[in-house]
């Protein structure tokens, strides 16, 4: 006969093997979809001291226009900003200048006009579907906050983009679609963006898919937290200040305790 | 049993003193540290004050023309002004002015056709018609309110009516020849 | 009939004190005319620092509403601008968000102070039961607060958890439909959330009036679990506690804004950076960590019906909203379930045991909640559901048969032979 839920006819064959299920649990929930943990690099952004590496952040800029802003787009993040990572004022406005703005005249009428440093970065996409229709039915996503978005974002995207590769043997790989283990169901419809030699720095360094990698995970690091460094920094004021008030505040307290002994 | 340092003597007294005066000498540190960022946070914020100044290309501006254009939510008067407006602006007497100005104070050295102006009343603040009231100099300079009647002339002056300023000239210069920066 | 008030004292203190005694007020709840007993440890901190977490919550949750827009097109981006561009609206929106975890951090540790000395037990049956009132309200604003920044999880948690109360037979739907505003969590939905979510924090802080107000009326409880018996048993408030608190505090601020500073989405969700999208459901959607240990129970709870047949009384999704609900709502009746004449755990041996099981059982209900209710991880929930329920059957039964240790004669025999010990 049935009985009254499957988990309590588990439960009594099960019940000696409760330690391995924990550990088996554990390990259940790190193997889901078969997707393989991100290789660890030791970030310039690291730690209570780190700090995005502004070259690196401005190559990464690069790579972006370049390469990603034709499918993906930067809608949070104003050419205002870039000034962050080290472009002048001067430079950020001839950027922002490059690109039409989709605005009104004076008679309503829709029209284009340049940038100023005040606009956003133009989407590749007029909207969502039109961005999903242009990409097989899957909208490549913003890259504004992706490595907010993402579990151990930054060590994820530069793990995606160098994971492209031949699918192992048993594995069988969908029309349209491409090999990356480190994709959740290891197989996504972007092809490989990056590769040696996909651009040339303006700083002149080599561009190695490994160096391009890098490069554009520092500078979508800062565009998901530009307030990063300030935010540092202020905490390790803010901590200086409570470890001493804490402390004083314990001597005082001590001193005033002292009286009852 | 009391001793040297006991609360209650002298020695006592002054640590007791110290104590308070570097708690709260503390405690006020921290407490202004933590209030300013509350308040500033109600300060305009960074996209807000990208849009605080603004370039605008005259080129499009014909002589005898005037636009409009917003800045910091305001509407903004950019007139080409003729040289009747320019004349008839200069005629007049300043001491006879309710908000004594000269025209070229109004205006920028060697730009004196261009006349910026915030287009609001002084009075209560609506929004001036432009090329209308009785100091319109016909080719569509002068500006009358319609809500109680205040007139300007052609270098925006308050003439008639109960505004007690000239219109008010907003902080602006010249990028180049047909490009200025307000703001 | 109100007592005459005694003569007006001299200066601008004296005559604000004639008209509204506020200085007494805090003089005898606060200052050094309250008397609380001597040997209050650390423990005894938690419930002011929950009162200073109401305080900072309210204090960053108004600020931020300055700037955040409630309507479901515009939700996202508006916390986004306070992120980046109003001035200090990343520090506003992370102190906002890490003081939710905290809160709930310092109120349960609080909770669990209580139960393990008996703070529950008469005359301070209504201090408790204000307090379960206290935490109820918590996670109702708690729940809806996290809906407010539209992402993925928002929206995905808000479906969940409003969908559960289709489970009630009959009216269900319509209930759901009316909390939803609609046939969907959509923009009614955040409105009204938005809206409850201001106005909850300031009835918790009535709630709290009344925590306090009954905690005055026969003082704190202490470690040992004994009433005070005479003055020596007691000192004021103020300078001592005031001070032992401000340790406290100092403390709680350092692991506050560690996090804060250096690891503010160490407690969210990843998934909650992506803006809301109905059509896209995130394959784990998973609450708030505080939320877990009643996650596990809700998806735990089996079918309840007769065993090796197919006869269901109450389908597993209703017996999950009640095993949920039940397990908060089980703790109004502790003070009863807990017959023994002794408050504190120090001297009760089984039920320091059962206390300290107890934690490990919501600690491991806790783990459960954050992963997918499949396999070994469903048996595992249904032991530890089991488990806690299961507590207070056992506490029932040993509070009045446990041999409990010897009571010392007053709180300050037992500081004093401390003391002696220490000496």
């Amino acid at each position: 006969m049935q009985p009254i839920t499957d988990g309590n006819a588990l439960m009594k064959k099960n019940l000696l093997l409760i330690a391995l299920s924990i550990t088996v649990a554990a390990g259940v929930a790190f193997a889901e979809g078969d997707q393989r943990e991100p290789r660890k690099l030791d970030w310039s952004f690291n730690g209570i001291f780190g700090t995005v590496d502004k070259q690196s952040a401005q190559r990464g800029f690069q790579v972006y226009k370049e390469v990603c802003s034709a499918c993906h787009s930067l809608n949070r993040v104003a050419f205002r900003n870039l000034q962050d990572i080290g472009f002048t004022e001067a430079e950020v406005k001839a950027l922002a200048a490059s690109y039409q703005i989709a605005d009104m005249n004076e008679s309503g009428e829709a029209m284009q006009r340049p940038g100023k440093p005040s606009d956003y970065f133009v989407p590749p996409f007029p909207n969502e579907k039109a961005a999903a229709a242009a990409n097989g039915g899957a909208a490549p996503p913003d890259l504004s906050l992706i490595i907010k978005a993402r579990k151990d974002g930054a060590n994820y995207v530069y793990s995606l983009m160098t994971g492209f590769g031949p699918a192992p043997a048993d594995v069988k790989v969908g029309d349209g679609l491409y090999y990356n283990p480190y994709f959740p169901g290891s197989q996504l419809r972007m092809p490989p963006p990056l590769s040696d030699g996909r651009v040339t720095y303006a700083d002149g360094t080599s561009a190695s898919l490994d160096q391009e990698s890098r490069d554009v995970v520092a500078f979508l690091q800062w565009a998901a937290e530009p307030e990063m460094e300030e935010r540092k920094e202020m905490g390790i004021k803010v901590l200086i200040y409570l470890a001493i008030f804490t402390g004083f505040m314990y001597i005082a307290k001590r001193n005033v305790w002292r009286k009852l002994h | 049993m009391s001793q040297p340092s006991s609360p209650d003597s002298p020695a006592g007294a002054t640590r007791r003193d110290f104590m308070i005066l570097t708690a709260s000498a503390l405690g006020a540190v921290g407490a202004g540290a933590v209030a300013w960022p509350f308040i500033n946070s109600m300060n305009p914020a960074a996209d807000v004050l990208a849009l605080s100044s603004i370039e605008v290309d005259l080129s499009p501006i014909k002589e005898g023309q005037t636009i409009k254009v917003q800045w910091r939510g305001m509407p903004i008067f950019i007139r080409n002004r003729t040289k009747n407006d320019i004349e008839d602006a200069r005629k007049v007497n300043v001491s006879d002015l309710r908000d004594p100005q000269a025209d070229d104070q109004r205006v920028k050295k060697g730009h004196e056709q261009w006349l910026v102006m915030i287009g609001v009343c002084t009075h209560l603040g609506c929004i001036p018609i432009s090329g209308a009231g009785d100091y319109c100099a016909g080719d569509g300079g002068g500006w009358f309110c319609p809500c109680h009647g205040s007139q300007y002339d052609t270098a925006g002056r308050i003439r008639k009516g109960p505004a007690p300023r000239n219109l008010d000239v907003p902080e602006y210069s010249f990028l180049s020849d047909n490009r200025i920066k307000i703001g | 009939m109100a007592q005459k008030p005694p003569a007006q004292a001299p200066g601008i203190k004296g005559w604000i004190e004639y008209r509204l005694p506020i200085f007494s007020l805090i003089d005898n709840s606060l200052g050094s005319k309250y008397p609380c007993p001597r040997n209050l440890n650390y423990w005894w901190s938690f419930g002011s620092i929950a009162g200073l977490c109401l305080v900072m919550q309210i204090l960053t949750g108004i600020f931020l509403a300055m700037h955040y827009t409630a309507h479901a097109s515009m939700a996202f981006d508006s916390v986004e601008n306070i992120m980046r561009d109003v001035n200090y609206g990343w520090l506003l929106r992370y102190s906002h968000a890490v003081g939710a975890s905290m809160f709930f951090v310092v109120v349960y540790i609080h909770i669990f102070r209580g139960l393990y000395f008996g703070s529950y037990k008469a005359p301070r049956e209504l201090l408790w039961w204000f307090g379960i009132v206290i935490l109820l309200l918590m996670m109702a604003t708690a729940f809806m607060g996290y809906v407010l920044p539209w992402g993925q999880m928002s929206f995905w948690g808000a479906t969940v958890i409003t969908n559960l109360f289709s489970a009630i037979p009959g009216v269900g739907e319509s209930i759901v439909h009316l909390l939803w505003g609609g046939f969907s969590v959509d923009n009614p939905t955040l409105n009204r959330f938005y809206a409850l979510h201001y106005l909850l924090p300031f009835v918790i802080v009535g709630v709290v009036i009344f925590h306090i107000w009954a905690l005055h009326q026969h003082g704190s409880n202490n470690p040992l679990g004994i009433n005070v018996k005479t003055p020596q048993d007691t000192i004021p408030f103020h300078p001592y506690y005031t001070m032992k608190d401000c340790v406290g505090f100092g403390v709680f601020f350092m692991i506050f804004a560690w996090f804060v500073f250096f690891a503010p989405n160490a407690l969210g969700d990843p998934d909650n950076y992506i803006p809301a999208n109905r059509m896209v459901t995130p394959p784990h959607i998973v609450p708030e960590w505080y939320f877990l240990p009643f996650y596990a129970i809700l998806r735990s709870m089996p079918d309840i019906g007769i065993p090796f047949t197919n006869i269901v009384f109450v389908q597993s999704k209703l017996a999950g909203v009640i095993g949920m609900f039940g397990s908060i709502l089980i703790f109004f009746v502790l003070p009863w379930i807990d017959r023994s004449n002794v408050r504190s755990a120090t001297f009760r041996p089984i039920t320091r045991i059962l206390f300290w099981l107890f934690v490990i059982d919501c600690l491991v209900l806790g783990f459960v909640g954050s992963q997918p209710p499949e396999g070994s991880m469903l048996i595992i929930g249904r032991i530890a559901l089991t488990w806690y329920f299961a507590h207070f059957v056992f506490l029932w039964y040993f509070s009045t048969r446990e041999k409990t240790l010897p009571l010392p004669e007053s709180i300050s025999k037992a500081v004093l032979t401390a003391n002696a010990a220490h000496h």
